[in-house]
């Protein structure tokens, strides 16, 4: 497996799957680096958050930064009061959840200038193949845009993460590489992973570079 | 590529309102429906339809008025506290008797409530939705795909008898995300509609739509002549889904996302020898009556899951006509029932009216 700067930013559409993206990620990171945190900056939606399994982080070491008001009632776009400790922390691995579309990638402003000028960041665009918005490569290059724009970032690299929840075989995995490596081409950033679920993760060993084994709803 | 998209609730039901022909969307924001409006924003204009976000939920709605007058598929949605808002509008579309799909996702309450997920708006869909005599045809789906479906569903329905359809869906299922099969939904040919406002070409009287009568009794003749239409709705557009009813001594009633946990409890309570199973209306209006009267000859109980205070199950009573206990099993303010607590309704069931296993 490659390895990961200091900071990994994850954006992309909403529902694009950026939440179990970085849980996965996050527990991957552990097992090499002490200090490990996943801050979770998503202003856009309330219902679905890493709070889910605070108590899990928890266990396996990992420091949550996420809203107080997560899976509470309260439904304003708040961001998290220890968000700083992400560009503040040097000792820190940091995978920032960021919220989906332009209007999540606006909370990503508050620490830009500090992410750019200490420059040990990645900035990887989570993308599905199987969203609706997002099917083909056209439609997600102009969603990654809009996100650079909002950001005042550029992505640095891609994570394919197609999938149809708990539908996902292996086809719809293989069937997605081209579209991932066109999107790949057109915004010139490296394909970084392709994740695939765990339990199909041994059918697709060796047919598709980088290959990342990813839990659905992951418990850590 | 697959031909299942992985999509929210919420997105399901946009995008088969465009399917069906949907091309005018006005809304305003709320907790857990604003998916809706946020996709109505980015296809709206690639396909030359119109997404407008109203200035409350009250413009809103009156926008559907008038686009309704028209005769082209109109949409609006929102949340509990909205549909509130929407009250008079939905009143006056009944009173013009114009075709709408009105979309609500609930949300726990009363007042601003919460966030999270209810069933609590039962009785404001299939009892007042707003002023005076009137119904909807109201429409809970519990899955994603079925979001879709019933969308194009209610937009038929709603042409075919001139009146408003609403999908009364929650927060669970406008937010959880399953693949759906979009080919599959099935649009059938838009009916005539010669009462629509669209311009006379000086070659017909004009059109006018209303709901102000100056004489009482040509008013009463609309509102007897609007209930005839209502009877012929119960009878023939009920829809609902049996689960192992054939030898179930006793029954769950249960829709939407408390139809999904049921269906785990039935499980495993049918692995523990009860022999148990669901009625789940997919129409809450008309309620299918005849299911129910039928299960009351059979069963010895029947359980209403709801997350509401209990509501749905005044409507079990009446179906069944109280001859057997009706017992409530819910959750409420956003939290929902777990498969648990509905197997443990179950048994308690099973042991109070012994020989149920």
């Amino acid at each position: 497996m490659r390895d990961f700067k200091r900071i990994t930013l994850l954006c992309g559409h909403y529902g694009s799957g950026k939440t179990n993206v970085a849980v996965n990620l996050a527990l991957h990171l552990r097992r090499s680096r002490p200090r490990v945190a996943v801050a979770d900056l998503d202003i856009v939606n309330p219902y679905f958050r890493t709070k889910d399994s605070r108590e899990d982080f928890e266990h396996a070491g990992i420091r949550l930064i996420c809203s107080e008001y997560a899976n509470t009632n309260v439904d304003i776009p708040a961001l998290p009061q220890d968000m700083y400790a992400v560009t503040d922390d040097k000792d820190l691995t940091a995978v920032v959840d960021v919220g989906g579309d332009d209007r999540g990638a606006l909370a990503l402003g508050r620490i830009t200038e500090s992410i750019l000028r200490e420059n040990d960041y990645e900035m990887l665009a989570v993308i599905n193949a199987s969203r609706p918005l997002t099917r083909t490569a056209e439609d997600t290059v102009e969603v990654l845009r809009e996100i650079e724009v909002a950001s005042g970032m550029k992505f640095t690299g891609l994570i394919n993460n197609t999938n149809l929840g708990r539908q996902t075989d292996a086809d719809v995995v293989l069937n997605s590489v081209s579209y991932a490596e066109s999107v790949s081409n057109r915004m010139q950033i490296p394909l970084v992973l392709t994740t695939v679920p765990v339990e199909i993760f041994p059918q697709l060993q060796g047919k598709i570079d980088n290959l990342f084994p990813l839990e659905l709803q992951k418990k850590l | 590529m697959s031909d299942k998209v992985l999509m929210k609730g919420n997105e399901a039901i946009a995008e088969a309102a465009i399917i069906a022909g949907c091309r005018h969307y006005f809304g305003y924001p709320i907790t857990p429906q604003t998916e809706i409006a946020a996709y109505m924003a980015k296809r709206m204009p690639k396909i030359g339809g119109c997404f407008l976000q109203a200035e409350s939920e009250i413009a809103a709605i009156n926008m559907v008025y008038g686009v309704a007058s028209t005769g082209k598929r109109v949409m609006t949605s929102s949340s509990s506290p909205g549909i509130s808002l929407k009250g008079e509008g939905l009143s006056y579309l009944a009173g013009a008797d114009l075709p709408s799909l009105v979309i609500n996702v609930q949300r726990g309450g009363p007042g601003l409530g919460g966030i999270q997920p209810s069933q609590s708006d039962y009785f404001q869909a299939t009892r007042a939705g707003g002023h005076g005599d009137f119904k909807m045809i109201v429409l809970a789906p519990a899955s994603v795909q079925e979001m879709a479906e019933l969308t194009v569903k209610g937009f038929e329905l709603a042409d075919k008898y001139r009146m408003t359809a609403m999908i009364l869906a929650d927060g669970t299922m406008g937010q959880m995300m399953e693949p759906v099969a979009l080919d599959a939904l099935k649009v059938n040919p838009t009916v005539e509609k010669p009462w629509a406002t669209v311009g006379t070409k000086m070659e017909r009287e004009h059109n006018i739509v209303n709901s102000l009568f100056l004489d009482p009794a040509a008013l009463e003749q609309t509102n007897f002549e609007r209930f005839e239409r209502y009877k012929t709705i119960e009878e023939t557009e009920t829809l609902y889904e049996e689960y192992l009813m054939d030898d179930a001594e006793i029954c769950v009633a249960a829709f939407g996302i408390a139809a999904r946990v049921s269906k785990n409890a039935i499980d495993e309570a049918r692995k523990q020898g009860i022999k148990v199973g669901m009625i789940r209306p997919i129409t809450l209006w008309p309620f299918p009556t005849a299911p129910f009267k039928k299960a009351a000859e059979h069963c010895k109980a029947f359980i209403s899951v709801e997350l509401s205070m209990g509501q749905m199950i005044e409507d079990v009573r009446l179906a069944t006509e109280c001859k057997a206990p009706v017992t409530l099993c819910n959750r409420v303010g956003g939290m929902i029932p777990s498969p648990e607590q509905v197997l443990a309704s179950i048994c308690k069931a099973a042991e109070q009216n012994g020989g149920a296993k």
